[in-house]
């Protein structure tokens, strides 16, 4: 087990060098020179030399390139152009907002979406199974700005059940402590304003976890079919046991694994559309940090909004490979 | 030469023998090719006809664009701004008073060039890759292998983002982009079956005879790792026009006046509540080409799945 889990650590280095790489690249490989795209068109030459001075743009490559990460490995991730302010010391609230999005919307989708795929295995060929298959067919191929916008539309402003943008009520802002402002107000003991939050995650985690829940549905479905055609289901049944607990009790156990790589895999996938959702929900999490940097030409926010989401990603998916060999001691590596 | 070709024959009756079990006589097992069969299976899929019914209504309103419609997709009319579906505007008009009917038509022609492009260009690439890195193995699997868990370490809309950042915005961009987020995923694919097919005894046996790699992978090894490239082309497709679409939506993508259903998503959404066709019409058409290339592609799965025969 530890052998294995160094193993996986080592064979990190190569990825994170590559995803510097590519992220050192965003600033380099611009056409034409990084300081002028910058500052604009209409930047004077005095603003350009000082700017390239500052962002040692007048090293060679190599050397640009090693003093990047060395800042990285020391924690300094640059400073924003725009706020003028230390993007490792700012980006914290950034980050926790999409924790928050990414976990309720994950809860979403696992909750739907196992128990959907369950009752569709269990009662196969129904008219449950067959609706939810569609729905789970038609969940992945929708974009999920779309069902946003329209989420938008009709829950927020049409029905005004829930609030259209934004965390929180900006009227009325929670003290934050950690950043996950749930958490906060339960800190607080402030259950109102928990129950605003609350409101405000409910439709971005619904147009998140969208995907994710008809991906997780169809898993469940296939793998849970499988498992109760086997030996030891048989056993049970003979056994006298009720369906019920067959299903809950001895297949899920043996169907879930795939499920929880599709769960792995899909909360990196998550991240990607946080970035959509966040633009659409003005939800101030860090895919619009990044987005709203590609705006603003703000291009070390941009290389380090995107560095630390892959490295968030990279760290989900060690988390989810490790796991798996506690889940199943059947995996052996 | 001799063995070469009995092995490639035996080798596309593999698919058949649960059918051998049946009683056919052998000369019908002949007469059965693994594409045929396939055909066969799949024409008996009601979704994935259903599928393949969508896709083909979209190239051909893609194809015929100037044909069907009378307007231009720039022209625009601000009198007639944002107008409900009528005779006369069979899907209404945007905030420019643009004929949408127009706009979807001519941007299923970006969307579906995009998703071919893309995929095309993943699928080249992402197999060459993959058999490289297969066929050799070695120090050369290793690299080829990091590269692809590199490319895969960032959420892959994420990248694209990152790779349209350095390129610029464009269509083009945008078409590179999202060609070069699906390359690993073609790769690993085709690495794997390449590391199966390399053991099997008829590929060892075209090796004994002294034959070169590179004909050893076009002749024998790429025609066998072909219907797990074509599933994953076609869900791809349906991938790669929601990706171009995300790319559109945050202005990444193709640049105005060119009409993208994306970016025609994005341009709208002021307007939804006085103008809900507005939003409607583009999600619901990026929608039906997704799910048509997936009910195909899950279709194409099923029936190339020897399991699933039965």
């Amino acid at each position: 087990m530890f052998a294995y889990i160094m193993r996986r650590l080592l064979m990190l280095i190569p990825v994170l060098i590559g995803m510097t790489l590519i992220t050192f690249s965003i600033v380099h490989l611009i056409p034409g020179n990084p300081a002028q795209v910058i500052l604009g068109e209409t930047a004077n030459q005095t603003a350009i030399d000082d700017l390239e001075e500052s962002m040692g743009l007048n090293e060679p490559y190599i050397v640009q390139y090693g003093i990047y990460v060395s800042d990285l490995v020391q924690g300094d991730l640059g400073t924003s152009l725009r706020s003028k302010s230390e993007i490792s010391s700012e980006i914290w609230p950034y980050i926790a907002a999409t924790f928050e999005l990414t976990i309720f919307a994950m809860i979403f989708a696992i909750i739907i979406g196992v128990n959907a795929g369950i009752i569709s295995a269990w009662k196969q060929n129904s008219w449950f199974d067959f609706l939810a298959m569609l729905f789970a067919l038609v969940g992945v191929s929708m974009p999920i700005f779309w069902l946003a916008l329209m989420e938008q539309w009709i829950f927020a402003q049409e029905l005004g059940w829930l609030p259209a943008y934004g965390r929180q009520d900006s009227r009325d802002p929670i003290a934050p402590i950690t950043h996950f402002y749930v958490l906060d107000a339960l800190i607080h003991l402030d259950f109102p304003r928990a129950l605003t939050v609350l409101k405000h995650l409910i439709l971005p985690s619904i147009a998140l976890g969208t995907i994710p829940m008809a991906i997780i549905a169809r898993m469940t479905r296939s793998s849970m079919l499988e498992v109760m055609k086997s030996d030891y289901i048989r056993t049970v049944r003979a056994k006298g046991s009720g369906q019920f607990l067959i299903i809950y009790k001895h297949a899920l156990k043996n169907a879930i694994i795939p499920v929880l790589t599709v769960i792995g895999l899909q909360t990196g996938v998550l991240l990607g559309g946080a970035i959509l959702t966040e633009t659409i929900f003005s939800w101030p999490g860090i895919g619009r940090y990044v987005y709203e940097a590609i705006n603003y030409r703000d291009y070390p926010v941009i290389q380090s909004g995107i560095l630390v989401i892959a490295f968030i990603f990279v760290i989900i998916n060690l988390i989810v490979d490790i796991l798996y060999t506690r889940i199943d001691p059947r995996i052996k590596y | 030469m001799e063995i070469k070709e009995k092995d490639k024959q035996s080798e596309q009756q593999l698919p058949n023998p649960a059918k051998a079990g049946q009683q056919f006589d052998t000369d019908e097992i002949e007469a059965i090719s693994p594409w045929k069969d396939t055909l066969k299976q799949l024409r008996k899929n009601r979704f994935a006809i259903a599928g393949l019914v969508i896709i083909v209504f979209f190239i051909i309103l893609g194809i015929l664009a100037p044909l069907v419609t009378s307007y231009t997709y720039d022209e625009q009319s601000l009198v007639d701004r944002l107008l409900p579906p009528s005779a006369e505007h069979w899907l209404g008009t945007d905030h420019l008073g643009r004929d949408i009917f127009t706009r979807i038509a001519y941007g299923a022609r970006v969307s579906l060039q995009v998703g071919f492009f893309a995929v095309t260009g993943a699928l080249v690439f992402g197999t060459l890759l993959g058999i490289i890195a297969g066929y050799f193995g070695r120090w050369v699997d290793m690299v080829i292998s990091r590269i692809f868990d590199i490319l895969l370490a960032f959420p892959s809309i994420l990248l694209a983002i990152a790779i349209v950042a350095i390129l610029g915005a464009s269509l083009q961009n945008a078409l590179i982009a999202i060609a070069v987020i699906n390359i690993p995923i073609f790769g690993r694919l085709v690495r794997s079956k390449v590391i199966s097919l390399r053991e099997e005894e008829y590929i060892m046996a075209a090796k004994a005879q002294g034959m070169k790699n590179g004909r050893i992978i076009f002749r024998h090894i790429l025609p066998n790792s072909v219907a797990p490239i074509i599933v994953q082309a076609t869900l791809g497709f349906g991938t790669a026009i929601l990706e171009a679409a995300a790319l559109g939506f945050l202005g990444l993508g193709v640049q105005p006046p060119t009409p993208e259903w994306g970016q025609m998503l994005a341009d709208s959404r002021d307007f939804i509540q006085i103008a809900p066709w507005t939003l409607i019409i583009p999600g619901v058409s990026i929608m039906l080409v997704v799910l048509g290339f997936n009910l195909i592609g899950d279709g194409l799965r099923d029936a190339l799945d020897p399991k699933m025969k039965n």
